[in-house]
């Protein structure tokens, strides 16, 4: 007994066992300080008779929702209204990741660039957006789209089935008919082809030194393959042209004027920051790497792709992981501009139905879970570029 | 440890939450006696019921209920907060207690009175929703507007009456929500939307702010009630019988004549026991409300009895007839419980 209790003092004085038991102890101070704060909660909403709890999202949700992906009346659940805005964040937030990244490294390669012209253009692009707030970015894009658009009964008609009016820009609608899926299966099968050809065509450099264009041959099968199928089947395939009928078109495939504005204005702001990224992955890069590879008379391009690229890339990723997920978070000023994202539905629930904890439970699980995948992507393509200790 | 910092994080906002809810939970008056300011929620802008004048001080019909209710409490109009708050803040502003007191033309609806820890107090205008649109699209009629954007704010009555509208009369419109009052008229004014559409009160006193008034109809269709009254939290009733009686007594004091020039007189020299005991001069009215028996005279004289409210704040400035919103001795809606 005696030796029991000497040797819990020791493990006390023992600095990692007190580090734990420390650490124990807040945490369960953390824990309880939550379940009380919760139930306090609890018991105070339902004094005032507000609900709780997550029933009301099977109940109907009355409101309009006017740009969804999947079909929605106001005769839907308010659960079906909410997963209508995930779907629009997570749609606007995915196109214009892509394009972000796009217009980003031409940004960041255009400052880098020793034509005087291209450089300036390039920082003051960078400069003019990430200096002001985006909200006032997406209000003056909005508003200045707009204000320069034609009403809807006298649209922009550039060519036979586009329309651009302040109701949206209308597109013809491409309608599959019987066969299509072939041409689908077609561009699948070219997918693999172009797969196993770049696996071939890696062996046969490593054996016999012969480096064939890659990239271009299996471009050319994914996009010539999926063509030959659709002509020899007859162009399985005709376009829905969009109608104006009373106040608005009718069929066609629409971009809402909110929708191409919070697209536009998360591009355009994302995209300064990721330029600076890239600028900053590409300076990073010692001169003398280059010159070393130059003086070796390595062609050009396997300058960029093979001593550049793959250096830049260590400083370029880790930034460009937090600018991909506040982008996803700068998504929620779409209410500003009337576009439905999660928020700005979520918002118009709270005003009905007033229970405003499951909303906000719900919006932060929602962001976490979008913002921890994109980190998780992003961390496995990081751990990729980085430097392998041999 | 990092993700304990996510979990502190999160704690700390339902802490807030927490925090918010349990305050509140004191008697309502005495937390404004004790503050000696009253904070009252309002609208970001709608003329006429509450907007900033040029030199920043609050004004309109809502606003005036705020400053009879501050007289009543705490001797002195001018002592309060004013709470700009978006439609949908409304209600969790004065459930949380953020506000003592919403008064921002929201309507009295069964679900915000039950299920949304709110209660409502007294009516102070008789409102319905509206449509605004161009004459240059020629239409006569709501329901010529087949395929139609109509441009609304989020958080409203407005918005569900519209998504029944639509339904009950396939109608097809495109509703474009906005988060508030102003951002929905600019889109309306700058044509992304062919309607715009709120409680009729507001279209008139809107309108008045667009570039082009005159290019610009209301429809003649009004497609719902929307009782416009001030609401506060759930559980204290004393503080909203304060509130109720406060509207019903300025609705009695344009009822019997009493007006913010003549009550201190009337206080003085009236004969008639009604109009003592809404002065103060007989009875104890006052008690029973947990205030002093000169509450409605204060109220009276600093913004003037209904009568004198709507005049000052709606007609005058807006145009608004009284219409059903007239006293029901003289062939409108309003009728005031008797003070006794």
């Amino acid at each position: 007994m005696k030796i029991l209790v000497s040797q819990i003092k020791q493990s006390f004085n023992n600095i990692s066992v007190s580090g734990l038991v420390g650490q124990m102890f807040v945490l369960g101070l953390i824990f309880y300080g939550s379940y009380f704060l919760l139930l306090t909660t609890q018991e105070n909403l339902t004094a005032r008779g507000i609900d709780s709890g997550f029933k009301f999202l099977n109940s109907e949700a009355g409101l309009p929702i006017s740009d969804s992906l999947i079909e929605y009346s106001p005769a839907k659940s308010y659960g079906t209204a909410f997963l209508v805005g995930i779907l629009n964040t997570l749609f606007v937030s995915f196109i214009a990741i892509i394009f972000a990244t796009i217009l980003g490294v031409i940004v960041g390669v255009g400052r880098t660039s020793k034509n005087w012209v291209i450089s300036k253009v390039s920082a003051f692009f960078v400069e003019t957006l990430r200096n002001i707030p985006l909200l006032l970015t997406l209000l003056f894009i909005y508003t200045v789209a707009l204000g320069t658009l034609p009403r809807a009964k006298t649209p922009f008609n550039p060519i036979e089935g586009v329309f651009l009016s302040r109701r949206g820009l209308y597109l013809p609608d491409p309608i599959a008919h019987d066969g299509f899926g072939l041409v689908v299966a077609a561009f699948f099968a070219a997918i693999a082809i172009a797969y196993f050809f770049t696996k071939w065509a890696k062996k046969l450099q490593i054996r016999t030194g012969r480096a064939l264009p890659k990239t271009l041959i299996s471009l050319l099968v994914i996009i010539v393959l999926p063509l030959l199928v659709f002509f020899i089947l007859g162009k399985p395939m005709s376009l829905e042209y969009a109608e104006l009928k009373g106040f608005n078109f009718v069929g066609g495939i629409v971009l809402k004027p909110e929708f191409s504005a919070l697209l536009l204005g998360l591009i355009l702001y994302t995209a300064a920051y990721i330029g600076e990224n890239v600028r900053s992955g590409l300076q990073s890069v010692p001169a003398g790497q280059i010159e070393a590879a130059r003086a070796l008379r390595v062609p050009k391009s396997v300058i960029i792709r093979k001593v550049l690229l793959p250096q830049a890339l260590r400083v370029t990723i880790p930034a460009t992981t937090n600018d991909y997920t506040s982008l996803v978070k700068n998504s929620s000023l779409a209410v500003a501009i009337g576009y439905p994202d999660m928020v700005s539905i979520g918002g118009t629930i709270i005003g009905q139905n007033g229970q405003a904890i499951e909303i906000i439970a719900m919006w932060m699980a929602v962001y976490m879970t979008i913002n921890l995948i994109i980190s998780a992507l992003m961390n496995w393509l990081n751990s990729r570029v980085q430097i392998v200790e041999r | 440890m990092k993700e304990l910092f996510q979990f502190t994080k999160v704690s700390a906002l339902i802490l807030g939450l927490a925090m918010i809810t349990t305050t509140a939970s004191a008697s309502t008056l005495e937390d404004v006696k004790k503050k000696g300011v009253l904070s009252c929620g309002v609208s970001e802008g709608v003329p006429g019921f509450s907007n900033p004048d040029s030199s920043g001080k609050w004004v309109g019909l809502d606003v005036d209920m705020c400053r009879a209710v501050a007289a009543a409490v705490l001797g002195d109009p001018t002592k309060i907060k004013f709470v700009p708050l978006a439609s949908k803040q409304k209600i969790i502003a004065v459930t949380s207690g953020q506000v003592d007191l919403t008064s921002r033309t929201t309507t009295w609806t069964m679900k915000r009175d039950t299920k949304e820890g709110a209660d409502f107090t007294a009516v102070v205008y008789y409102d319905g929703q509206g449509f605004m649109v161009r004459k240059e699209d020629g239409i006569k009629s709501a329901k010529e507007m087949s395929g139609a954007s109509v441009c609304v704010t989020t958080g409203t009555t407005t918005e569900l009456n519209i998504a029944d509208y639509s339904r009950a009369n396939n109608l097809k419109l495109e509703a474009v929500v906005f988060d508030g009052k102003k951002e929905a008229l600019n889109a309306y004014a700058s044509g992304r939307c062919d309607v715009f559409t709120t409680d009729t009160s507001q279209l008139a006193s809107l309108r008045t702010t667009l570039k082009d008034p005159e290019n610009h109809i209301i429809l003649p269709e009004i497609i719902s009630k929307e009782p416009l009254s001030p609401l506060v939290r759930h559980g204290d009733n004393q503080w909203k019988d304060i509130i109720t009686w406060v509207i019903f007594g300025l609705i009695n004091a344009e009822e019997k004549g009493v007006t913010a020039a003549n009550a201190a007189e009337m206080k003085a020299k009236s004969t008639d026991p009604t109009v003592q005991r809404m002065l103060g001069k007989t009875g104890d009215l006052g008690t029973f409300i947990g205030l002093d028996n000169d509450w409605l005279l204060r109220a009276i004289t600093s913004v003037g009895n209904y009568g004198e409210i709507y005049e000052r704040n709606l007609t005058k400035t807006l145009g608004l007839e009284r219409g059903v919103n007239q006293l029901w001795s003289k062939g409108g809606i309003l009728y005031a419980s008797p003070l006794r």
